[in-house]
Parts: C-alpha cells; sequence; structure tokens
C-alpha cells in the first residue's frame, strides 16, 4: 500500500514542470561529488551556531535569484517580461548603501530599516514606471524594460557619484551574512517571501486573472478583467523584489559597485523561470518552479567556480547546461524520444522490475 | 466526369484525439476534373478530413491512395509532394512581397546566379494566366490587391506546384457576390484543366452553383456521396443535421407571439444615436425588461458592432445609453458588467474562450472579474456555481477540471453561456449563440434564451439564422450596411422572408449606393457565418431578383 502511495508522489513530482530542474541541480551535485567526496558535507558550528558546507553556500547565493526569478515568472505569465531587475537591484543597492553612509551610525537598526525601506520604495517606483508604460501607454514589456534598464543603471550611478560605495551597518549585514536557526538568514528571508508570494497569487484570484491575461488578453477583457490595473501590480511587485534581491546583494560585501551589481541578473531570472517550466509566451506559471530554477542557477554558478573552469568558458558551460535542460523539457524532443523508444519498450517491459515500470514509463510520456 | 480511378481515395479513415473520435470510418473519394463539395455541420469532421488529407494530423486507420498509390503523409510537404496544395480561410501569403514573389515562394526559379528574378516573374505570369489573371502586374505588391485578389493570387500559387488537387477551405466566407463569381470562373477554369477540386462552403446557394458532387459527413462519419444535382436542398440539410426539417421546426416551438405592450413601459436599456465611425452609424434601440430583440441583418451589417457598444466592448464616439433612466458610460467590458450587461461573443476562440483554463476557471472568470482579484470566489462557491451550470446545460464532459480547449465548440459555448448566466444580468447580448453547436444543444440554448426571459432578463439575440431571431423574438432590429433600416414586431404572420424582403428592399433603395459600397475594401474581420441552414444567403440572391 505504502508503496502505491510513494509512486503516486513520485509520478506526481516527475509531471511537475520543474521535475528536469531537481534532476539537473541532482546531477551537478554528484558531479561536485565526484570531483570531491566531501563535497556535501555539512558540519556544525557550535560557537558561531552556524552550519557549515558548499549546500549551505549554495543556498545563501541564490537568494537574490530567487527574488528576481518570483518576480520575473508573474511578469512573464502576463506575457510581458522585466528586462531591468538586474539594474533596479544596482539602484536598490545604491540607495541603501548610500543613506548607511551618510548615517554613519553602524549599529544602529533604525538606520538599516530606512535604507531598506527608502531603497524598496525606489524600487517599486521604478517597477511603477514600467508597468505604466506597459499598461497605460501600451509600449512592448521589452521596450519599456529595455529602457529601464539602461537608465536603472545610469540612476545608480548618479546617486553613488559614479564610485563603489561602502557603509557599515550590522543589523543590514546580518540580513546578508547571518545565520538564523543553523542557516542563512538570507536564504530563509528569500523562500518566506516567496512562500508569502505564492500564497497571496494562490490563495487571492490574481494567479487566475494573470494567467487569464497571460493566454487570451482579448478574452481576458472580453470577461470583465481589467489588465491595466493587474499590470501595474505585477512590475511594481517585480520592482520591490528586485529591490529586495539588491539589498540582499549588497549586503554580503556592504558595498555597491554600480557597474556589476545585479549584472545581468536580469537574464538568470529568465532562465530560472523558464527552467522552471513557465512557458515565455505566458499564461500558466508556478512559483514553486522559479524557486527549483533559482536553486539551479545558483548550484551552477557555484559548479563553476568548483569544477575550476576559467573564467572565459563559463558562460559557455552555464549555456550547454541550460540548452540541455531546455532540449529535455521539450514538448517535441519528448516526442522524438518516445517515438524512437517505443519499439524496444515492449519487449524490454517485461524484464524491468516492476515497482520502477509505472515511474519509467511516466519518465518518457510525461 | 469519367468513372475513371479517382484521383485521391481515402478509404475507412480514423482519427482520434483524446477523449474524443473526430473520424470513425470516413470515405471520400476525389476525381480528377470535379469540384466536389464537403458538406457537414461544423464539428462534423470537415477541417479534420482535410487536415489528414493535407499531411496536418496523422490517421489512426483507413488508407490515403494518390493517384493510385498508397501514401503515408506527414505533414504537408508530403502532401504537396503528392500533388495536393490548400488554400486555407485566412489567406496565408506575405502581405509586403510583391505578387509574383507570392506566387513563386520557395519555387524561385533559379539560375547560376541564384535565385533568377526575370524568369521567376515570367512563371508567376504564367501561373497567373492560367487562371485568367494575366493583367496582374507581378511586381506590385500584393498589399495593392482586394482580400478577393489576394485570395485568386493564392489559388494560383497553390497552382504554380503544379497541384492536381486542390483544396479550397471556405474561401468564399469574405467575399462579396461579385468576387465569388469572380473566385467560381477560376475554379471552373481550373476543373476543365482537369484539377480535382475540394471545395468547403457554408453557402449552400454556391454548394449548388459550382460542385459537381458532395460528400456529407455527421459526426465524424461518412453520411454518402450524391452527386450534387441529384440532391435538393431539404435532402441535403437533413442528412446533414440527421434530421428531417419538419421536425427540425418543430424544435422550437417556443416561439413568443403573446408580445407584451411595452409602449407603456420604461425601457431598460435605451440607445440614442449611439454609433461608432466606420463600424455602425448612429442608431436608436430601445430594450424592456424581459423583452428578447433580434438583430437582424447579413454579417457585416453592424449587428455585431451596435452589440459590442452596448457592452462597452468597443467605445461608441457618438450618442448615450441609458440604463434604468440612468446615462451610463461605456468604455470597456468591465464597465458593462458592472451595470449587469453580459456579452457573449460570436468569436468564441479569440475573444471568448482562455483555452488553457479549466472549464470551472473560464466559467467563474466574469464573475471573479468583477469581485475583483482580493476576493476570491470560496471554492464551495465555485464548485456550486459550475456544477449548478454544468447542469443546467448539459455540459459534456461534466468534468469542471478540464481544459476549455479539449471541450468540443458546442460545449465551449455551453461553458461561455453558463460564464454569463453565473453574473446574474439584467441585459444579456448573444451574438451566434448557436453557431457551430448540434440541433439538440440549438433547442437547448433556445429554450434557455426564452426561459430567461420569462424570468425578467432582457436578452439581445443575435443570429444568421433568421428562423432563429423569429422564433424567439418579441422585436426584431434589421440591419444593413452598418445601419439600422427598420425594426419589426413580432407577430404569427411574420416570417424569416419578411425579415429578408425587408433587406431586399432597402436594397433597392439604395440600389446605387451598394455598388459603391460593394466597392469599398470589406473591413468585416468577422468569421466565417453560421451553419448554412435556412435563409442565411438569399440576400444576394434577393437583391439580385429585384433588381
Amino acid at each position: 500500500m505504502s508503496t502505491g502511495a510513494r509512486t503516486s508522489w513520485l509520478r506526481e513530482l516527475v509531471r511537475k514542470p520543474f521535475f528536469w530542474g531537481l534532476v539537473a541541480i541532482v546531477a551537478l551535485l554528484v558531479l561536485n561529488v565526484l570531483k570531491d567526496p566531501n563535497y556535501l558535507a555539512i558540519s556544525y558550528d557550535p560557537e558561531t551556531g552556524r552550519l557549515v558546507g558548499n549546500v549551505v553556500d549554495i543556498l545563501r547565493a541564490s537568494a537574490p535569484i530567487l527574488m528576481i526569478a518570483v518576480g520575473m515568472s508573474l511578469v512573464i505569465a502576463t506575457g510581458g517580461i522585466d528586462l531591468s531587475v538586474g539594474s533596479v537591484m544596482a539602484v536598490s543597492g545604491a540607495v541603501a548603501m548610500v543613506l548607511m553612509k551618510d548615517a554613519g551610525d553602524s549599529g544602529s537598526v533604525l538606520v538599516a530599516l530606512g535604507a531598506i525601506g527608502l531603497a524598496l520604495l525606489i524600487s517599486a517606483v521604478l517597477g511603477a514606471v514600467n508597468g505604466v508604460l506597459v499598461a497605460y501607454v501600451g509600449l512592448q514589456p521589452f521596450i519599456s524594460t529595455l529602457i529601464m534598464m539602461l537608465a536603472g543603471r545610469g540612476i545608480a550611478k548618479v546617486i553613488t557619484e559614479g564610485q563603489n560605495t561602502s557603509a557599515s551597518n550590522e543589523p543590514f549585514r546580518w540580513i546578508a551574512n547571518g545565520f538564523l536557526i543553523g542557516l542563512p538568514v538570507v536564504f530563509l528571508l528569500a523562500i518566506a517571501i516567496a512562500i508569502v508570494v505564492g500564497l497571496v497569487v494562490r490563495r487571492s484570484a490574481l494567479g487566475l486573472m494573470i494567467e487569464a491575461i497571460g493566454i487570451n488578453p482579448k478574452a481576458s477583457r472580453m470577461a470583465g478583467i481589467k489588465p491595466n490595473g493587474l499590470l501595474l501590480t505585477v512590475y511594481i511587485l517585480s520592482g520591490v523584489l528586485a529591490g529586495v534581491a539588491g539589498i540582499m546583494s549588497v549586503g554580503t560585501v556592504m558595498t555597491v559597485d554600480v557597474s556589476r551589481t545585479g549584472y545581468q541578473m536580469e537574464l538568470d531570472a529568465i532562465l530560472a523561470v523558464v527552467i522552471g517550466g513557465t512557458s515565455l509566451s505566458g499564461g500558466k506559471f508556478s512559483i514553486g518552479g522559479a524557486v527549483v530554477g533559482g536553486l539551479l542557477i545558483a548550484t551552477l554558478d557555484k559548479t563553476i567556480v568548483f569544477l575550476g573552469i576559467s573564467s572565459s568558458a563559463t558562460p559557455a558551460f552555464k549555456a550547454i547546461v541550460i540548452v540541455v535542460l531546455c532540449l529535455l523539457q521539450s514538448q517535441r524532443v519528448r516526442s522524438w524520444f518516445v517515438q524512437r523508444r517505443k519499439p524496444p519498450r515492449a519487449s524490454a517491459a517485461p524484464s524491468a522490475v516492476p515497482s520502477e515500470k509505472p515511474q519509467q514509463k511516466q519518465e518518457v510520456t510525461a | 466526369m469519367s468513372e475513371a480511378l479517382p484521383i485521391v481515395e481515402m478509404r475507412d479513415i480514423s482519427i482520434e484525439f483524446p477523449g474524443v473520435r473526430a473520424l470513425d470510418g470516413v470515405d471520400f473519394r476525389l476525381f480528377q476534373g470535379e469540384v466536389h463539395a464537403l458538406m457537414g455541420e461544423n464539428g462534423a469532421g470537415k477541417s479534420t478530413l482535410i487536415k489528414a488529407l493535407t499531411g496536418v494530423y496523422k490517421i489512426d486507420g483507413g488508407s490515403i491512395v494518390v493517384a493510385g498509390q498508397e501514401r503515408q503523409l506527414h505533414g504537408t510537404r508530403d502532401a504537396q509532394s503528392a500533388g495536393i496544395s490548400t488554400v486555407y480561410q485566412e489567406v496565408n501569403l506575405v502581405t509586403n512581397l510583391t505578387i509574383g514573389e507570392n506566387v513563386m515562394l520557395g519555387h524561385e526559379v533559379r539560375g547560376a546566379f541564384g535565385v533568377n528574378w526575370r524568369a521567376t516573374h515570367e512563371a508567376a505570369t504564367e501561373a497567373l494566366a492560367r487562371l485568367g489573371l494575366e493583367h496582374l502586374d507581378t511586381h506590385r505588391p500584393l498589399s495593392t490587391l482586394s482580400i478577393a485578389m489576394q485570395q485568386l493570387v493564392a489559388i494560383s500559387r497553390a497552382m504554380a506546384i503544379k497541384a492536381k488537387v486542390l483544396i479550397l477551405d471556405e474561401p468564399t466566407s469574405s467575399l462579396d457576390a461579385a468576387e465569388v463569381e469572380g473566385l467560381f470562373r477560376v475554379m471552373r477554369t481550373l476543373r476543365d484543366q482537369g484539377v480535382a477540386i475540394l471545395f468547403v462552403s457554408h453557402f449552400l446557394d454556391q454548394i449548388y452553383a459550382i460542385s459537381d458532387r458532395l460528400t456529407i459527413l455527421r459526426n465524424g462519419r461518412y453520411e454518402g456521396e450524391y452527386l450534387t444535382r441529384d440532391l435538393d436542398r431539404h435532402a441535403l440539410i437533413s442528412k446533414m443535421i440527421g434530421k428531417d426539417l419538419n421536425s427540425l421546426a418543430s424544435l422550437g416551438g417556443n416561439r413568443r407571439v403573446d408580445a407584451r405592450d411595452y409602449a407603456a413601459e420604461a425601457p431598460l436599456l435605451s440607445a440614442k444615436g449611439l454609433g461608432r465611425r466606420g463600424s455602425i452609424e448612429p442608431t436608436d434601440l430601445d430594450v424592456h425588461r424581459g423583452e428578447v430583440v433580434g438583430f437582424a441583418g447579413l454579417l457585416g451589417s453592424g449587428r455585431t458592432e451596435l452589440a459590442r457598444l452596448l457592452y462597452g466592448a468597443d467605445r461608441a464616439d457618438d450618442g448615450e445609453v441609458t440604463l434604468h433612466g440612468k446615462r451610463v458610460d461605456l468604455r470597456a467590458p468591465a464597465d458593462g458588467l458592472g451595470k449587469r450587461i453580459a456579452f457573449s461573443t460570436e468569436n468564441r476562440r479569440d475573444e471568448g474562450i482562455i483555452g488553457d483554463l479549466t472549464v470551472r476557471e473560464n466559467m467563474i472568470l466574469a464573475v471573479q472579474a468583477e469581485r475583483g482579484w482580493a476576493r476570491p470566489i470560496p471554492r464551495k462557491e465555485q464548485d456550486e456555481l459550475v456544477d449548478q451550470y454544468i447542469e443546467a446545460l448539459n455540459v459534456r464532459p461534466p468534468d469542471p477540471n478540464r481544459l476549455i480547449k479539449n471541450l468540443s465548440g458546442g460545449n465551449q459555448q455551453k461553458v461561455l453561456l453558463g460564464r454569463w448566466l453565473a453574473t446574474k444580468p439584467e441585459l444579456l447580448i448573444l451574438d451566434e449563440p448557436t453557431r457551430g453547436i448540434d440541433v439538440g444543444a440549438k433547442a437547448e440554448i433556445q429554450e434557455a434564451v426564452a426561459q430567461l426571459a420569462e424570468d425578467g432578463v432582457s436578452v439581445v439575440y443575435i443570429s444568421s439564422e433568421l428562423e432563429e431571431v423569429v422564433r424567439l423574438s418579441e422585436r426584431i432590429v434589421v440591419l444593413k450596411d452598418h445601419q439600422k433600416i427598420g425594426e419589426i414586431v413580432n407577430g404569427a404572420d411574420v416570417t424569416a422572408q419578411m425579415v429578408v424582403d425587408v433587406i431586399a428592399a432597402h436594397g433597392v433603395e439604395a440600389a446605387e449606393r451598394d455598388i459603391i459600397d460593394a466597392e469599398a475594401p470589406h473591413t468585416n474581420d468577422a468569421s466565417h457565418p453560421g451553419d448554412a441552414q435556412h435563409t442565411t444567403v438569399p440576400a444576394t440572391a434577393a437583391t439580385e431578383e429585384e433588381s
């Protein structure tokens, strides 16, 4: 009985759009273990109360990507795209750093909260500009957010006067580098925010409406959905989440480098969303998928460093992993796969272990 | 027509989609030098059969023999190399290339240095000449031609590859009478050259004008093959719908002749001079509580355009609408919905269903949109709502969690009707609600409309089938050429023919203007008219008789 329950659970998992993302994460970890058998080892440091290990590092590094991937998945679900998230990260980081530098007081919680609040407010405004351009002016999302991507970095440079800006503030630093119940605060925070966003979107009718306008904007309008407010909300949310990512990102080193912070992160976010099974043409989305995608990107980044792949070959390696993943997810490629496998499967099936059979079948046909 | 070997012979063709058997043992044969009409109601399997022949769908059973050779068609390329060419409903050409480039696209004449454009244009002219179109300058951009001429170019493109079989899937749906005649001339020319033509049209007049033979499908099954001249219209319609006409006429016995005297009542909705440039001239209209008002008119007469203004789907640039005596501003569908007006579109696929959502989600969407995203409908309430309408409207299969795109057209329509009924409208506008629905579902929907009116809901009913409009409406608004040309108070002596006469008579008065109109390009993006069963077409014929 219990095996039946387990297989159906497995079957459910296999059917999830982000299943291959999970497989890829495991595969990358295995690759690392092959290089160093102790890769997965996690030790507990009783003095600081921290868990220490490569996996913990991956989790910590994944936080900013998770944030922008969650925002991006909603934007993409509406049939849009947000190219400005990387730049908004830089703006958010710049605002926070400059404010804390000017405030000076390195122990003040109030200063940290002020810096976070202002950074998020500005991020929301930038997101709102995107939203207005897309929803009310009717510009293409690609163009609107491309403008913001270029403008954002400019704004960040103006705020910092073009300098890398450092500040010291312990409470702020704790967000990015602190630990809680043994885990990085920044990761717990990211997961918590992703869960909250997921709950709000799925428990309200927001998710349904976002999907509806992503699948068929005309029909959605005829059904009485007002797309403008929804689009504005989604772009503001994406901006705010990018702001959170910016804070997490600069908090690690307590320095904002306006030309490096968040650089090309929009591409990572888009990839994370695609890996998570959300179609770029809009419609059905999966926050869980975006989280898996974000974790995969973080794992990939760390693996590249760990394997010692030269920095010049990094993009190529990344590209290969992602292309393979996209191919595995592609309906067409899978149907080829099924056709190829069909004749031998009939003869091979009896020899297969019975309990594995349904699962194997799913992998091929799902 | 010789009884020689058929150029195409499809035997015992079966095609299955998940949960449906779209074609079940269908036979079809096509001879050289004939125009063969494929007949059937929407959903009978016509398109599926065509897609099997053009290699778009893989057949699950049966065989396809082309020119004596059995073929496995995997994709349109296979079909083309077998000599089968298709011209689809929507012209698929590249409008910003020249006529010649379009004709020869993919088959350009190649010389030593790439494409030899001079030879290509010569070949294009030759291909056009085969259709009697040698007067076209192949160097002009395609966009300078009318849609009808573009269609002829599309046919000559199909013929440029020396096709032996030409498939024309509803080529006449957006053409006027003169353009249809032009198309028929070309078809006859090709037929005389020995080309086998498979023709699909919803217009019975056209079927009798052009086809030599016809095959009838019903519910995915082969119903029979006949010489067109041997089968009269009544017999044809009966075979298409599987019932004889008399039983069909008795289906909607709910005709409302006991019209109340509405003059004394204040109207629920009143439009004064409501219009929108280019789509409908300023129009006055009253709709009373519990009244069924029919809009009668041909496709493109402005009936849909007027309805869209009443809902807010389009914005009026003239006139005003009052509801319960108060002026309302309808700028968007959400405004109409908020005022308890619902509009069921004729364009189900593009403006109705949201394909990748479930039946449940599609049904609750309008109610949810009205409440706003922050107030989700609790699951229990959703279930009640959805179950209620699935049962009341007899949606098949009765599974709320199925994606709506996997339902048949008729059932999609029922789900959409459920969506609008769930909003508890005071005014329900139904644009072609029975198009492409089987007879049983049609009667069900008509009964539902009559019942709604009994319950005090006002209904605006638009249909290409005038019989249906006459049967249901208490008052019929007649539209033609983007304006309202009259109103008929329904009574026992009113028939569909009278409505046709009103339209035709108006045509005589405005005959001169009509000629000008006919030359202007049609700005009509609506899709094909409904099942040509009763009186969808006679307007063109009637106008010709009168003049």
